[in-house]
């Protein structure tokens, strides 16, 4: 088998991997947002709520949750929840939607209260000083740790081949089958320009965003 | 009549009460400035007077409208809030300017805001935006900072930054402009830059409430000085009455300390 056929089923492999990827992103990335004004809610039993379940999805390794979501609806039920993919999808997503929370919740806290008061006494209301006013210094704020998450979503992807999901390192061990390891390492150069991709986005982004000081 | 009085004001946090009943009135075009050793109350009034600490007790009237009262506070609706707090622009010690708009957009950005929730149409909207941006190049001027209006706050000194605050806050044309400590975080030297614009307000007959420890600025541009010592106004009089003929010897103690700094 030769250098582009490995390429091509590695391509077929890396596409899964870019589409839990996307997917986990484009869900954890509001859903965080959420679980964030939940563990910062007034409501002191939903703040308590929301922090205690933070802690557990952060205290536990990513794979076993994985296993979870896939395996214990079918011990329980005698058959699975999910198809092996959305197992996936669904254990990500809570998972990312957690540490992102922790990261916005940090960027919101960070704002100084005068920002706030100073939207006030200008007669403007909650929403318009969110999002006029507070939220591109947050964004600003929170960018480097975030591009550190996300940059980290694009190896954890992996993991998905825990239950058996075809990405790409799934995909490169099949190889191995046919006496070929070589694949196995190749899978690393995809890795390699996704995340310098991602890095230089994040780069232009923080450039975008020099041009003030918060 | 009187633009401003103020009945019976009090605030507490948790058990310490900050304000005990303050009362006070303050004509159309005068200025006040309000002194008073560290903790007497004085950033707590001012903030009562803005909506951003809720008064227990008292009325607050703007030319003879009741726009707070703390018997019937709780039924206010936010909408009815925004509107009247609007009567009082508010100057912070520390600018607190937003640092993602330039020193324009800092001006506009709240009148334009505002254009939103009126229904206009769209020709109206379009001459009410066009008036606005004049009317903040207008405000720029006043202040010495045409020249800057596409400056971002991070490119200004100190002293810059607390005139874009004040051109902001009269952006929305506001009855009453409160200060407090307008100079307090600027260096020694650019504390007069900023008293000028004060001064030149003062000239232009803007009312306003100046919370200050620049005694000779308090003297030189007010018409009314308030002693506030514990919570409540000890003495209140012209800047005459004030330090050269203090009668209580709270604000006598307070003067003298005052001057001995300098
Ligand atoms: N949010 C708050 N919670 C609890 N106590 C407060 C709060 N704000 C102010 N205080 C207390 O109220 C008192 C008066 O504070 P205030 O800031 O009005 O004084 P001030 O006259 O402006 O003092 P300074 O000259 O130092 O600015 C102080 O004892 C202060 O600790
Ligand atoms: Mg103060």
């Amino acid at each position: 088998m030769g250098f582009w056929d490995v390429t091509k089923n590695l391509l077929s492999g890396f596409e899964q991997t870019c589409l839990i990827f996307a997917l986990t992103l484009v869900l954890a990335l509001p859903l965080g947002l959420v679980i964030a004004f939940g563990s910062m809610s007034k409501f002191k039993p939903l703040s308590y709520l929301t922090k205690v379940f933070v802690w557990i999805i952060r205290g536990v390794p990513l794979m076993l949750q994985v296993m979870i979501v896939f395996y214990v609806p079918g011990f329980l039920f005698g058959t699975p929840l999910l198809p092996r993919f959305w197992a996936v999808i669904a254990a990500f997503v809570i998972n990312y939607a957690c540490y992102f929370s922790e990261i916005y919740r940090g960027g919101i806290e960070s704002i100084s209260k005068s920002q706030y008061e100073a939207g006030e006494v200008l007669g403007l209301t909650k929403s318009q000083i969110f999002f006029k006013i507070v939220l591109l210094q947050v964004i600003k704020r929170i960018l480097a740790p975030m591009s550190n998450e996300i940059i980290t979503l694009v190896k954890d992807t992996a993991l998905a081949r825990i239950i058996l999901v075809a990405e790409i390192i799934k995909e490169a061990e099949n190889f191995i089958a046919y006496g070929l390891v070589w694949p196995l390492f190749y899978t690393a150069v995809f890795y390699l320009i996704f995340v310098g991709v991602l890095t230089l986005l994040f780069g232009f982004f923080e450039k975008k965003l020099d041009y003030f000081k918060a | 009549m009187a633009l401003l009085e103020v009945f019976g004001i009090t605030k507490s946090f948790g058990k310490t009460k900050v304000l005990k009943g303050i009362n006070f009135s303050l004509e159309k075009g005068n200025v006040l400035s309000i002194i008073g050793s560290s903790g007497s109350g004085k950033t707590t009034l001012l903030r009562c007077l803005n909506f951003l600490e809720t008064p227990d007790t008292g009325i607050i009237c703007v030319d003879g409208e009741k726009i707070f009262d703390a018997s019937t506070a709780k039924k206010l609706k936010e909408s009815e809030i925004r509107q009247n707090r609007l009567r009082f622009g508010l100057v912070f010690q520390s600018f607190n300017l937003f640092p993602q708009y330039n020193v324009l957009d800092n001006l506009t950005l709240a009148p334009k805001l505002r254009i939103n929730e009126k229904n206009l149409s769209p020709e109206e909207k379009k001459q009410e935006l066009e008036h606005i941006t004049q009317h903040a190049l207008e405000l720029l001027n006043r202040v010495g900072l045409s020249d800057k209006a596409d400056f971002y706050p991070c490119q200004l000194s100190g002293g810059q930054q607390q005139r874009v605050a004040i051109a902001r806050a009269l952006a929305l044309s506001p009855d009453i402009l409160c200060f407090d400590e307008p100079t307090s975080a600027l260096d020694p030297e650019l504390t007069g830059e900023v008293l000028k614009v004060i001064k030149d307000l003062k000239s232009e007959n803007t009312t306003m409430i100046v919370v200050t420890h620049e005694m000779d600025f308090a003297r030189n541009v007010s018409d009314t000085i308030m002693f506030m010592a514990d919570g409540v106004i000890e003495e209140m009089g012209t800047p005459e009455q004030i330090f050269d003929h203090p009668q209580s010897p709270k604000t006598h103690a307070f003067l003298n300390k005052s001057f001995e700094n300098f």
